[in-house]
């Protein structure tokens, strides 16, 4: 059964890169308002099992829900109505690179509202704030650094105020400070918007930081070998989870060296 | 001084020992692996469980001594022995271990390249793939064009009038050129023939009618096969490298009528209106030569042309050109939204939508005119 307060779930999704299994048998719960965190290690499928998720490519076994209703099987039209309702940020932020950042911020206004073109220039420039861009509406993604094509890459996905939100990555190739500012970003979006968030990562600082759920993908087993808090999974999870969850912490910290 | 393997058994143990100076410079001829340590050879040798290595007379060494340690250790372990590396010195032992501790995984190494009748029979197989591809294609879009003239896909306005006049204002120049340049050689080349019966006259109709009926319509096909048709496949195939598709997908903006539509549109509409253009520009090309070279008054050069066109000429015309913006524009966004992820196949997407639109065009022609003549239009 699926709980009444699921945002998504997924049953039994295998998840397949042509004929190759990557990851098979996931079933879990991601419920609104949790920031559910996609952990493990390099190659696990992290991004791949997103890529169903977030409705960009279809699980080669199982099904993925959001409320109640069947995504891979829904009609159309219904697929894209709830894909209007999510939003991701791409790892390498997959700006439209043919537009200004506001009006990448734009696109899906013009789109969707009856908005006038002032009142989604406003709105544009609201959400780049948000991320720290303001005064950069006019510049094309190829005149600002990576950091900042990934801020303006979720400030579009914010655009539509999308219940769920996707981060692929979102801390990878930011500096310390940025990439703490991204998570106090994700925790107030939780918190004021009431977004739910998944975010596939492996930075340990982050993880701790944000997570209220998680699942963790094994590269070996091919399939997820834990689920749950990290605080908890720290404390009594299987030892390939613990392993993940110090080795790392322990480094961050210099002690390992 | 070389460097040099020397192996010997010692009874159940194999022992390899490097001397010499192992490093890029000094490796000159000698093989990285000795004949006598690949798998084979060493699964041919009885008893032997262990390999060790020694290196206490090598005098200098880099990566390519470890590279050599590390593929003779991969061949005795695909022989079954076991590796020894503690007798090393330095910190070789500890790096070798490193390199050692993964086993090769199943997705490591690729598959071999194929032979001649291998690549054949691929190539055969993948088939009625890429023509379920091609008619899904074509079915999407189609269903685009319902939605669009239903007034239910919405296609960014500004997109759209880019595309009309990427393909249209900005292509004059050069349609301008090739086809007046086209009606300069029709008109030089059949003159020549038609010199020998003192009918030069003639020159401005057989320019006139060859250009509206076929010969326009056709190069402005092929010039905006090159032009344009290329630039879709290259816009659309770097969109699809940069995950700007997945992007738009991500917001339930459907690519086809985001990217494909207007494209389609555009070329359908602007292919037609250049093709007209076209023709004008090459009856003026054959207007020059009839008049400065061949001495024709230019009241009679055009009373000459208006005298063999018809109506139906021009449709025929035109009906090419629609046919050809379609051709074009499919090909070039097929071939985009189909892309590979690397820069590459950037490149061969925007090969393969130039070659197989022209190729299309040709067919297209050949067909056209074929129904055309047997319902004797």
């Amino acid at each position: 059964m699926i709980p009444a307060n699921s945002a998504v779930s997924t049953r039994d999704v295998t998840v397949a890169y042509g004929s190759r299994v990557i990851q098979s048998g996931l079933t879990f719960t991601i419920e609104k308002g949790d920031i559910f965190i996609i952990m493990g290690g390099s190659g696990c499928g992290k991004s791949s099992l997103l890529r169903v998720l977030m409705g960009l490519t279809p699980p080669a076994k199982g099904s993925v829900f959001y409320g109640k209703t069947d995504f891979w099987n829904a009609p159309e039209k219904e697929r894209e109505a709830i894909m209007r309702r999510t939003g991701v940020m791409f790892q390498s932020g997959a700006l439209w690179t043919s537009r200004t950042l506001a009006e990448n911020v734009a696109l899906p206004l013009e789109y969707y509202t009856d908005l006038s073109p002032r009142d989604i220039r406003a709105i544009a420039s609201f959400k780049l704030s948000l991320v720290g861009l303001a005064g950069f509406e006019d510049f094309y993604p190829s005149e600002i650094s990576g950091g900042m094509k990934k801020r303006a890459g979720l400030a579009r996905a914010l655009a539509l105020d999308p219940e769920v939100v996707y981060f692929d990555e979102p801390s990878a190739g930011l500096d310390p400070v940025s990439a703490a500012r991204l998570d106090e970003l994700i925790l107030q979006l939780r918190d004021t918007l009431g977004m739910t968030v998944v975010v596939v990562t492996h930075e340990l600082a982050s993880i701790f930081a944000i997570a209220s759920n998680s699942v963790f993908l094994d590269a070996k087993t091919k399939t997820m070998t834990a689920s749950g808090d990290p605080h908890e999974l720290l404390r009594h999870g299987p030892d390939e989870v613990v392993e993940f969850l110090t080795r790392g912490k322990g480094r961050d910290r210099g002690e390992n060296q | 001084m070389q460097p040099a393997f020397d192996i010997q058994q010692e009874r159940d143990t194999l022992i390899v020992r490097a001397s010499g100076p192992w490093s890029r410079q000094a490796l000159t001829s000698s093989p990285l692996v000795p004949d006598a340590m690949t798998s084979k050879a060493i699964a041919a040798l009885r008893d032997a469980k262990t390999v060790r290595f020694l290196a206490d007379d090598v005098t200098a060494w880099d990566s390519v001594l470890l590279s050599s340690f590390n593929a003779v250790a991969q061949a005795a372990r695909a022989a079954g022995l076991a590796v020894d590396t503690s007798a090393l010195p330095g910190g070789m032992g500890p790096m070798l271990d490193m390199a050692l501790a993964v086993p090769p995984g199943n997705g490591g190494s690729r598959k071999e390249e194929p032979g001649f009748l291998e690549t054949i029979g691929e190539k055969t197989l993948a088939w009625p793939g890429i023509t379920k591809n091609v008619v899904d294609f074509v079915g999407d879009v189609a269903m685009s064009m319902a939605r669009f003239f239903s007034g239910r896909a919405s296609c960014s306005p500004r997109d759209t009038w880019n595309v009309f006049r990427e393909c249209g204002v900005d292509a004059l120049p050069i349609v301008t050129l090739t086809s007046l340049l086209l009606g300069l050689i029709l008109a030089f080349v059949s003159s020549m023939q038609l010199k020998l019966f003192g009918a030069e006259i003639y020159v401005a109709s057989l320019v006139g009618v060859s250009m509206v009926r076929v010969m326009g319509p056709v190069l402005t096909g092929i010039v905006l096969s090159g032009r344009t048709g290329a630039s879709f496949a290259a816009v659309i195939g770097s969109m699809q490298v940069n995950e700007e598709v997945d992007a738009l997908t991500g917001f339930g903006i459907s690519p086809t009528d985001f990217l494909v539509l207007p494209r389609v549109l555009g070329l359908a509409v602007m292919t037609p209106l250049l093709t007209l253009y076209a023709d004008v520009a090459g009856i003026a090309g054959g207007f020059l030569v009839g008049v400065l070279m061949l001495d024709i008054s230019p009241a009679a050069y055009i009373g000459n042309t208006l005298q063999f066109m018809k109506l139906g000429y021009v449709w025929t015309g035109l009906l090419h050109a629609f046919v050809f913006g379609f051709i074009i524009s499919l090909c070039g966004c097929y071939q985009g939204m189909r892309c590979g992820r690397n820069a590459s196949a950037v490149g061969r997407a925007t090969t393969a939508a130039v070659v197989n639109s022209i190729v299309g065009i040709i067919v297209a022609t050949s067909v056209i005119t074929i129904i055309l003549t047997v319902l004797d239009l």
